[in-house]
Parts: structure tokens; sequence; C-alpha cells
């Protein structure tokens, strides 16, 4: 079956402008960087409510911070790589600790970034923001979960940092499901293993399930918007009902999502639980699907994790 | 010449700078830790702000048209809070608390945590960028309120600040002023010899900044800079305002040692009789 392929990106400017029109209280800033995030489709239309910092993304996480004190609801926007480790330490004071309404929406992340190399490809995003107490972190599996997570970002009163991709990514999710802030949802059943899949990696693991099934292998299938606050409930339920769990990310596999879930899980159910991501290394120029298949980032991967992490539990 | 304020008006604030003072003295030395040396020089300053200039309300505290105040330099904590206690906005027994097990007082400024603590700081180099976002929704919003960021010396040498100054300047935030504690002394000595600052005023003027040098330790001049600051249009204004770190305390002042260290029980009394015989 061939998907539709469409930029998360694309939608997030598509989610400020409706955003904008319902709602005073929304500001955009950015740093240099608006036509590729696209917050400039929010700086057409709504130029009072848009600023540029320019290349200055601690000043711009401060200037939302106190955007965000005044009662605005305010979304700040870089690559990634920027918008997290740049400014790291203004988001935590003058973020996160103050619990303030800013709207971290990065775009640009991981290593499908492609020829611009390892400068820009950050893998550690995650891991950094996931860190931080009063922090939500979500990454949103495609193009139409994106725009649902911007809505639902929107209405939610905290710090938030979501993150995507630069390529076009395949449509997996239903156009009609709804997303919820901390809700894993499903997107197939199954009974042998559980594929979790972050960001872009949630087409990777419905491709996988489909491979497997042709070795008849059961694969239950869950979309893992939410890093943080985790789904408890979901992956327990998980755990305990397939006994074998891969987690495949676009992110460094020690400090992501996966490690999310496994530490989550390792005092509660005893179940394996397998990490498809990027070994603890700097990634490469190249073209985003050569990358992904060098780093290990492919259905194959998740193929044989799953089977592995299903050997493991019958050991 | 100066804007003129009544003789009155002047000894009323500076007996209330020496209470802050006195406040400091106690609470650093009860908390066993703190930073007296940034909070002495910074007192009259804080005082002409919360009980002249300013317009705030202890009683509503979240008054939409209230001026905000921003202590970048955080670590100044304890004579913030003295003016906090002192206005209303807690009890000033409370004092006491400062950095003791669940006070509200936190060893540097917590915004979720304090009555009238505006924003949380104490990493350096943050509040100039927190106020830009004040003043930005102040003129967004059509209120009419003034934004007053209280910055350190030292704490200029983060590059995060002359990012917030370009902002200010190039948004043209004329509701916004920053005050300089510039005492010279930072923790490791004097900031020329860590890091030099000078020429300080004409870095502020190329940055494109309305700049005023004044003695921040004069109630008088204090009051009329941030006056003319609050008048001055189309450019925010810095005050870079010459401090003696410590002032007040004779063996605290000019003396880099005090910069983080509480006084023992002899400093503690000591000072009180010389801030109680300056009354
Ligand atoms: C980002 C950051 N780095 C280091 C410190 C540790 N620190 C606390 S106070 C201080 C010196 C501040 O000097 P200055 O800004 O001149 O303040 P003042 O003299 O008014 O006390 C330092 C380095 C800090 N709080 N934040
Ligand atoms: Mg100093």
């Amino acid at each position: 079956m061939k998907r539709q392929m469409i930029a998360q990106r694309k939608e997030y400017g598509h989610a400020l402008v409706d955003l904008g029109k319902r709602r005073e209280d929304v500001v955009v800033l950015d740093a240099d960087l608006s036509g590729s995030t696209r917050t400039a489709d929010f700086a057409k239309v709504f130029p009072d409510r848009f600023f540029d910092c320019g290349i200055a993304e601690q000043n711009m996480i401060g200037t939302a911070a106190g955007l965000a004190s005044c009662g605005k609801t305010v979304f700040a926007s870089s690559f990634a790589v920027f918008a997290t480790g740049r400014c790291l330490d203004q988001i935590r004071q003058s973020v996160a600790y103050p619990r303030l309404n800013v709207k971290i929406v990065a775009t640009h992340a991981g290593i499908s970034v492609g020829p611009d190399g390892a400068s820009h490809q950050t893998m550690e995003d995650i891991a950094i923001m996931r860190t931080m107490p009063n922090m939500t972190v979500i990454v949103p599996a495609d193009a139409p979960e994106t725009y649902k997570a911007i809505m639902a970002i929107a209405d939610f009163d905290g710090p938030c940092y979501v993150r995507m991709g630069r390529s076009d990514v395949p449509v997996v999710t239903d156009e009609g499901s709804r997303f919820e802030i901390g809700k894993i949802q499903t997107i197939k059943d199954g009974a042998d293993v559980t594929l979790i899949g972050v960001g872009q990696m949630l087409a990777a693991c419905i491709e996988a399930s489909e491979m497997l099934a042709q070795d008849g292998v059961s694969a239950r299938v869950l979309d893992l918007s939410t890093i943080k606050p985790l789904d408890e409930a979901m992956l327990i339920k998980a755990a305990k009902e397939t006994g074998a769990m891969v987690v495949a990310e676009e992110h460094n596999r020690l400090s992501g999502a996966g490690s999310a879930v496994a530490t989550f899980l390792a005092d509660k159910v005893s179940v394996p639980v397998h990490i498809v991501g990027m070994d603890d290394v700097f990634g490469e120029s190249g073209e985003s699907d050569e990358l992904m298949i060098k780093y290990g980032l492919t259905p194959e991967n998740i193929v044989e994790s799953a089977k592995e992490a299903i050997r493991r539990r019958k050991a | 010449m100066l804007t003129s304020f009544d003789e009155e008006t002047i000894r009323m604030l500076e007996s209330k700078a020496n209470l802050l003072r006195r406040h400091v003295i106690n609470m650093t030395f009860e908390a066993g830790s703190g930073h007296p040396g940034g909070s002495l020089s910074s007192a009259d300053i804080i005082t002409a702000l919360f009980f002249k200039i300013m317009r705030h309300d202890p009683k509503n505290e979240k008054w939409p048209e209230r001026d905000r105040f921003v202590l970048s330099k955080g670590h100044c904590a304890p004579v913030y809070y003295a003016a906090l206690a002192e206005s209303g906005y807690f009890p000033t027994e409370e004092l006491h608390t400062l950095r003791k097990m669940s006070c509200r007082l936190q060893g540097h400024p917590c915004k979720t945590k304090t009555p009238g603590v505006e924003m949380s700081t104490g990493s350096l180099g943050q509040g100039l960028s927190i106020s830009n976002g004040i003043a930005l929704a102040g003129r967004m919003d059509k209120h009419s309120y003034h934004v007053y960021c209280l910055c350190g010396d030292g704490e200029l040498q983060e590059g995060q600040v002359w990012e917030a100054a370009m902002f200010a300047a190039h948004y043209k935030l004329d509701n916004l002023t920053c005050i300089v504690d510039r005492n010279g002394l930072q923790i490791d000595g004097a900031t020329e010899k860590v890091m030099a600052l000078e020429p300080l005023a004409d870095k502020w003027r190329a940055f494109g900044w309305n700049v005023m040098e004044i003695n921040g330790n004069d109630i008088h001049q204090v009051l009329d800079a941030l006056e003319r600051a609050k008048a001055h249009k189309g450019r925010p204004t810095v005050i870079i305002a010459k401090t003696t770190k410590g002032k007040g305390v004779s063996f605290m002042e000019n003396n880099v040692s005090f910069h983080g260290k509480s006084p023992t029980k002899e400093e503690h009394e000591k000072a009180l009789r010389e801030l109680e015989g300056a009354v």
C-alpha cells in the first residue's frame, strides 16, 4: 500500500494559523528559521503576534517565558538541535522551573535531517527534554497527528516540547482518531509482541508488523506520541499481554523513549524491552533513507529485535 | 538638575533602605548562608523601586497593570524578600525562614512559591530576556505598566544579556528599564580583572539603548534616573548605577569575600550596630 507522504512541519504551520484565528493569546517566536519551521505561515497572517528573535535562541526562550508569565500562549521554534541544547539552561530555569506556558516546537530532529550532517542531526533532544520536571514531551508520528498535537498543547497549560523531523513522512494515523496528551493509540492489535513506534518510526513498526505476520507472528503496534508523561496503564497492559516489547525511535538508544519505557517497566513487569535506535555515535551527511538504513532504523531492524525479544521471553 | 523629590520622601526612603539592609544582615546570619554583598549594594535601588517608583498592590498581587520587577541577579534574593515583606506581600516574620527546609523563601527567587516574585531566577543572564517578554506582552495588550530589570555587573558577561539587549532595542521596548548594579565586583574579584566590562556605557549605547550613569547608593539620584527612564520614549533605558558592594557595613564594603558568605555572630552584631547607628 502506498501511503501519502507529508512533512510534519507543514501541518505545524497550518495548525498555528488555525490557532491564531481562534485565539488572541497565541504568540509565536522564531530564531531566523521561520521558513523552515513554518512559523512563517503564522507570521504572514498575524504579523503583530510574531517576533523573529534573530539567531539568539537563549533570548528567544527567555522572551517566551516573559510573555507566558503575562498570560500568552507562546510557541517558540527552531531546529531541534538548537531549540533544546543551545538554550537548555534557559529552558530549565526560565520555563520548566516556573512552569510557564511555553511550547517549544522543534523541527529537523533526528538523523533524517540528512545532508546537513551531524551538527544538525540531534539524537539527544528527547533525552534532554524528558529529564526536566514539569516538561511534557510529545513526538507526533505523522502530519495529521502533528496538527492534533499542536491543538492539544495549546489547550494545555504548561511547558511542552514537540519534536518533528524535516522530511516527508508517511501518513499512518487515522484522520478521525483522537489525540490526547499522555495517551497511547493502539494502531493494531496483536498478541505475540508489542512494537512501540515513536515519530516516523511508527510507520516502520507498522511495516515490521506486516513482515512479522508473514512469519506467523502477531504484533501489536502502539503509537507512543507522548514520551512524558508515559501512558503507564497501556504499557503495563501491553507488557503483560504480549510479554515482549520493542521500542523504535530515531534517537540515541541509550536515552530516548525506549529508555523511558524500559526504566518504567523495570520494576513492574518482567519483560524483555528491546530498543531500536541509533547507537551512541554522531551521524553524518547522506540522504535521509540511506542514513536510516546505515544506522539501523528500518522495519527489518525492528523485525529482528522483535524476534529476539520473543526468543528471550521464551528462554 | 535632579527631578525634585521632597526631603521628607528622601529621608523616609533612606531609612527604609537601612531597614532592608538590617533585614539582609539578620536573614543571612540566621540562614548561615546567602549573599549579603550584592544585596547591600542594591538596597537603595530596590527601595526606590518598591517604595516610591513602582505601582503595585500587595493585596492584589496579579493586578494586570502592576509595574514588574525582575531580579535578574537572583542571588540577591535577601534584599528582594525584605522589600516584598515590607511592602506587605508576606509577614516580615517569615524572613527568618530564608533558605530553610519547606520555606517559601528559597535561596534564589521562585515564582511558584513566593508571593510577589515575578520570575524564578538564579541562573545569571536570563532576566533581561524575561523582561523583554513582559514588556512585549504589555505593549501588545496596551497595558501601561513599566518593567524594571536589575542585573549584576558581572552578570553582563553572559552572552544572553547582549542577545536580550539587541532584542529590546530592535523592538523599541521603551517600557523597559534595565538597572545595572555596577559594584565592580564579582566572585573571583574585580570585574575589570576577571573579564573587563569597560567601556560599559559605550557598549549599551552601541546596542541602541538610552544610557544613564548615576550613583546607585544615592536615593535621590536613583529616583531621578528611574523617573527619567520611564519618560524616555522610543528606546529602552539602562541605568548604570555605580554602587559599593556591601554598602552600609564597613567591613563588608568592597570586600569580595562577603559576596556569598553570611556574617559570623560577632560580625552580625557589629553590622547591626553600624546600621542602627546610621539611622
Ligand atoms: C549562569 C551562572 N553562572 C554562575 C553563577 C554563580 N554566581 C552567583 S553570583 C555570581 C557573581 C555575580 O556577580 P555580579 O553579577 O556582579 O553580582 P553582584 O556583584 O551584584 O552580587 C556568580 C558567578 C550563577 N548564579 N549563574
Ligand atoms: Mg558585581
